[in-house]
């Protein structure tokens, strides 16, 4: 079976006043895969996921999607930044939030219009916050506000989207809603990576992981890699956790 | 002074409008900074402008208006360009980064002013009206460049407002979506500059970030909305304006500046206790509206928990056994009557079905309909 790469790091070194966040990552991930990435904190989980982004300058490697970089491929990518990462408490509504999501395919001075304004609607209403659309942020539960997030993410209509702990802070009801409309996603043959620290659920929710700790420590199926050895290696410690599946 | 004076005093008129489009570009752009969590910004802004100011006039010999004030503007966009310089290259946070250029730039800003006074130059007197402001010095050409500046700073605020707001929201998703984030933070940061450079003559380096501020953090109050809360700040700003400068008119030795300042201040102070969403005064109400609510559902609960053990619902209860609880009063009995939910036969209460059905989903209503 021939697999599509769809994003290919290569010799990725990171860091943040000379100390290595990451160290020379290597990384291919295939197209299609529901993949967590782990790891404790500090690893540079998210680190990895904003230098693939961007919005990080590494050092020193490089980063494809399919095959080009980055600033060529922005229409196929989606993120859902850390939900701490904004003020919540900014003078907007739901529906505003959502719309940002078609922003990057309008370019610059454009304005939405109602294409836009259909397409950011259909998306609050996958992820069951269209009743909430005039809502103003700063009301939302914090489950509502990952749920927002998820929904400007949708409506880019990418092909791979890149999650940085989606399921941080979220009630139970959310953290199924989400990794519900993330399988959805993997079925439509969509590449979902995912920022992920419940270690329990790895084997539930995901096909594929990541361990990182700093260093690469492997990538690949859940069922073949997700094992203690693996797990001691990027936690330190002998971690006991039962793999099911 | 009386109210015709204003259309037939030339200088009041042109004071006036100076003072209200100044206070409009103000709040406009001030939104912004509030927004950007970089209220003192402007404050660093204004008095790193004053060396500017100086060096204008050493290398010109002139007091010519707009000459000084594009000193004011190469030196602080030089002091915004230093502060972010600071904070992107050392481990100083923003507040560090502000405190120092702001107190090395004012402070060689007046040594600067000083060195000039003691200049036989008899141009240089009236220099130091940069530091509180004079309004009265407003003539016809500088309120023209003040509209032109509003003008072209609301040109690009209509033109760029999708990615502003986008950037003010969440930098890094701009940035993934492919937006100059660099161009676009550069370019409100020139606007906020230019806005506190054309103020500085009208109420000079000291003051000058109240201008900014106080109409957005007023209008921040009023809504929730990012267009509307720029529009109310640009009124307020301009309401300021113009009041703050009739005032002064009004009396003799009252300075203009200091005067739009106060008057914007009462702005904040007004919308902070009266603003229905945000307000105190509000905010007070619901807080002990809600809590009477509480107290009636406690009760309303208690009197469930009594009646539930029995089969039938309406059975009567004597209001002494609620004694104990507290939370029951004559007027708490007296509003769930009213509503309905119990009914009072002399020493005697009973629930009616309302208040059964009530009292019984009172703590499920969080769980979503399924």
């Amino acid at each position: 079976m021939v697999e599509k790469i769809a994003v290919a790091v290569d010799d990725l070194t990171v860091a943040y006043n000379y100390k290595p966040v990451l160290w020379d990552i290597d990384l291919s991930i295939p197209e299609g895969v529901l993949m967590a990435i782990v790891g404790p904190n500090g690893a540079g989980k998210s680190t990895l996921i904003k230098s693939i982004l961007g919005i990080i300058d590494p050092i020193a490697g490089s980063v494809a999607i399919f095959g080009k970089p980055y600033s060529k491929q922005r229409d196929k990518v989606a993120y859902v930044p850390q939900k701490g990462s904004v003020d919540w408490d900014f003078p907007t509504t739901a529906l505003d939030v959502v719309m940002m999501g078609t922003y990057g395919s309008l370019g610059w001075i454009k304005r939405p219009g109602a294409k836009e304004k259909k397409q950011s609607l259909e998306a609050l209403e996958k992820v069951g916050m269209l009743a909430f659309k005039s809502r103003q942020i700063s009301q939302l539960s914090g489950g509502q506000q990952q749920r927002i997030f998820l929904a400007r993410a949708l409506v880019q209509d990418a092909a791979i989207y890149f999650m940085d702990e989606p399921f941080q802070g979220v009630d139970a009801t959310t953290e199924i809603a989400i990794i519900n409309i993330l399988k959805e996603l993997r079925k439509a043959g969509k590449t979902v990576i995912v920022v992920h620290h419940d270690l329990q659920t790895v084997p539930e929710y995901f096909d594929w992981v990541t361990f990182l700790n700093v260093k690469h420590i492997a990538t690949g199926p859940v069922k073949d890699i997700f094992n203690d050895d693996n797990l001691t290696k990027t936690y330190g410690i002998n971690y006991k956790v039962a793999v099911q599946k | 002074m009386d109210i015709t004076q204003y259309f037939t005093d030339y200088t009041l008129r042109t004071i006036t409008l100076g003072t209200a489009v100044l206070g409009a570009i103000c709040g406009m752009l001030g939104s912004f900074a509030v927004l950007r969590k970089e209220s003192l910004l402007g404050d660093a802004i204004s008095h790193a402008a004053l060396p500017g100011i100086a060096i204008a006039f050493l290398i010109t010999g002139a007091k010519d208006t707009n000459v000084l004030l594009l000193g004011a503007l190469v030196s602080g966009l030089i002091g915004t360009w230093w502060i972010r310089g600071i904070v992107s290259k050392t481990h100083l946070k923003t507040d560090t980064a502000l405190g120092l250029i702001l107190s090395l730039f004012f402070g060689f800003g007046m040594l600067l002013l000083t060195y000039i006074q003691k200049q036989p130059n008899a141009n240089q007197a009236g220099l130091d009206k940069y530091l509180f402001g004079q309004a009265a010095t407003l003539v016809e050409s500088d309120v023209i460049l003040m509209s032109i500046v509003t003008g072209v700073s609301l040109l690009v605020l209509l033109l760029f407002w999708k990615e502003f707001k986008l950037l003010l929201f969440d930098k890094d998703y701009a940035m993934t979506l492919g937006f100059n984030t660099k161009f676009i933070d550069g370019l409100i940061s020139f606007f906020i500059v230019l806005a506190i450079v054309i103020g500085l003559q009208t109420v000079g380096v000291v003051l000058m970030s109240a201008m900014l501020l106080a109409p957005a953090a007023a209008a921040r109050q009023w809504t929730n909305s990012l267009s509307v809360m720029v529009l109310l700040a640009a009124i307020f700003g301009m309401f300021s304006g113009v009041f703050g400068t009739a005032i002064s008119a009004s009396q003799t030795n009252l300075s203009t500046g200091p005067v739009i300042v106060l008057v914007a201040s009462v702005f904040v102070a007004v919308s902070f206790i009266f603003s229905p969403g945000r307000g105190i005064l509000f905010k007070q109400i619901r807080l002990i509206r809600n809590r009477r609510e509480l107290e009636l559902q406690k009760t309303l609960y208690f009197m469930y928990s009594i009646v539930k053990n029995h089969d039938d619902i309406s059975r009567p209860h004597a209001i002494r056994i609620l004694n104990n609880f507290q939370g029951f009063t004559k007027n708490t009995l007296s509003q769930l009557e009213q509503k309905n939910w119990i009914t009072i036969q002399g020493a005697n209460w009973s629930l009616t079905d309302d208040g059964f059905k009530k009292a019984s989903n009172l703590y499920t209503t969080n769980l979503p309909e399924s």
